[in-house]
């Protein structure tokens, strides 16, 4: 598969997508630098972490008129899966693809430090390859986490079944207050769209994929896009009749 | 000309950094002090800007798609000398 790992000014995990895919998972990908306004020829999309633009006037407020990003909204309509990692989650929030918003941590602190993550539904490119409820360990660091989303639109996000993944006690598996780096709304730790092939999160899968870093549990994540791309799993259908969490 | 653009949290959206800055101005002495929001203000000169009623449209489509964020946040648009 060949992956577009998207460069903006002051990208600074673009490195270690690219890593983590090339090497840890073995899959072909390039740069594209945000100034291009083409992504014909690659298979998937993503949107590393990082401080594009400073993150002056707000993450990602400033990323989401690169001319780049024109293509990925192009891409996401057609439907290949797009992929936002912390920066690139804020990015994709901010224009649009993705619902709500990340403002300022709870804690006002940058939070540095591994989390433990519930995977809340399998149906999704970005989770197929993993059971629900299968917890996973790797690391969050930003300083403008927290999920917001008006009432309706949380609503809609559990009704839908667009909660990805939510953050939660390692041991236990429960979302509780202490085990939320950010003050996120019901522990949200990464949401997809309704169509559900653009997924955005703020814990780094691609810091997560090698057992010297401390954890393998980001490959999972890589290999559900894998194995969705290589037909290995059928993707979820639009029409797909979903239960809403808790029922 | 001028515009003036205060873009200010919801009132539905927490703002951890107004309750801080409203916490050192009890510690200051400012009992009275109750709510703090913390916004942001933004003057831009305008050179030539041609006619009021479209550069104002196009101003409010900017504050919408780049100045703000409608998911947080409000704003205000004035435009003077």
């Amino acid at each position: 598969m060949r992956f577009a790992v998207i460069q903006f000014p002051g990208s600074n995990c673009d490195q270690d997508c690219l890593h983590a895919l090339r090497d840890d998972m073995a899959q072909e990908a390039e740069y594209v630098w945000h100034k291009t306004d083409s992504l014909a020829g690659f298979d998937a999309v993503v949107v590393p972490g990082g401080f594009s633009y400073g993150d002056y006037l707000r993450c990602g407020a400033i990323a989401r008129f690169s001319p780049v990003m024109a293509a990925v909204k192009t891409a996401a309509a057609d439907g290949p899966p797009v992929f936002g990692v912390c920066n690139g989650f804020q990015i994709l929030c901010e224009s649009g693809l993705l619902p709500g918003a990340l403002i300022r941590n709870r804690s006002l602190q940058f939070v540095c430090e591994e989390v433990g993550l519930r995977v809340e539904t399998s149906d999704s490119p970005f989770t197929c390859a993993i059971p629900v409820g299968t917890i996973l360990r790797m690391p969050v660091a930003h300083g403008e986490g927290c999920y917001f989303a008006d009432h309706e639109t949380l609503r809609d996000l559990e009704t839908h079944d667009q909660v990805l993944v939510r953050y939660v006690d390692a041991k236990t598996g429960e979302p509780v207050a202490a085990a939320n780096p950010n003050g996120s709304l019901a522990n949200i730790a990464g949401v997809c769209n309704r169509e559900r092939n653009v997924f955005g999160l703020m814990p780094h899968p691609d810091r997560a994929c090698n057992r010297r870093l401390g954890s393998e549990d980001g490959k999972r994540i890589f290999q559900s896009v894998i194995d969705t791309l290589a037909g290995r799993r059928p993707a979820p259908k639009d029409d797909a009749v979903l239960a809403p969490v808790g029922a | 000309m001028k515009a003036r653009v205060i873009v200010m949290p919801k009132q539905a959206v927490l703002d951890p950094q107004g309750n801080a800055v409203r916490d050192a101005l009890h510690h200051l002495g400012l009992d009275a002090a109750s709510v703090v929001r913390v916004g942001k203000f933004m003057e831009i000169d305008l050179a030539d800007a041609g006619d009021r009623p479209a550069l104002e449209t196009k101003l409010h489509a900017l504050c919408r798609d780049l100045l703000s964020n409608p998911v947080i946040e409000d704003y205000r648009l004035e435009l003077g000398e």
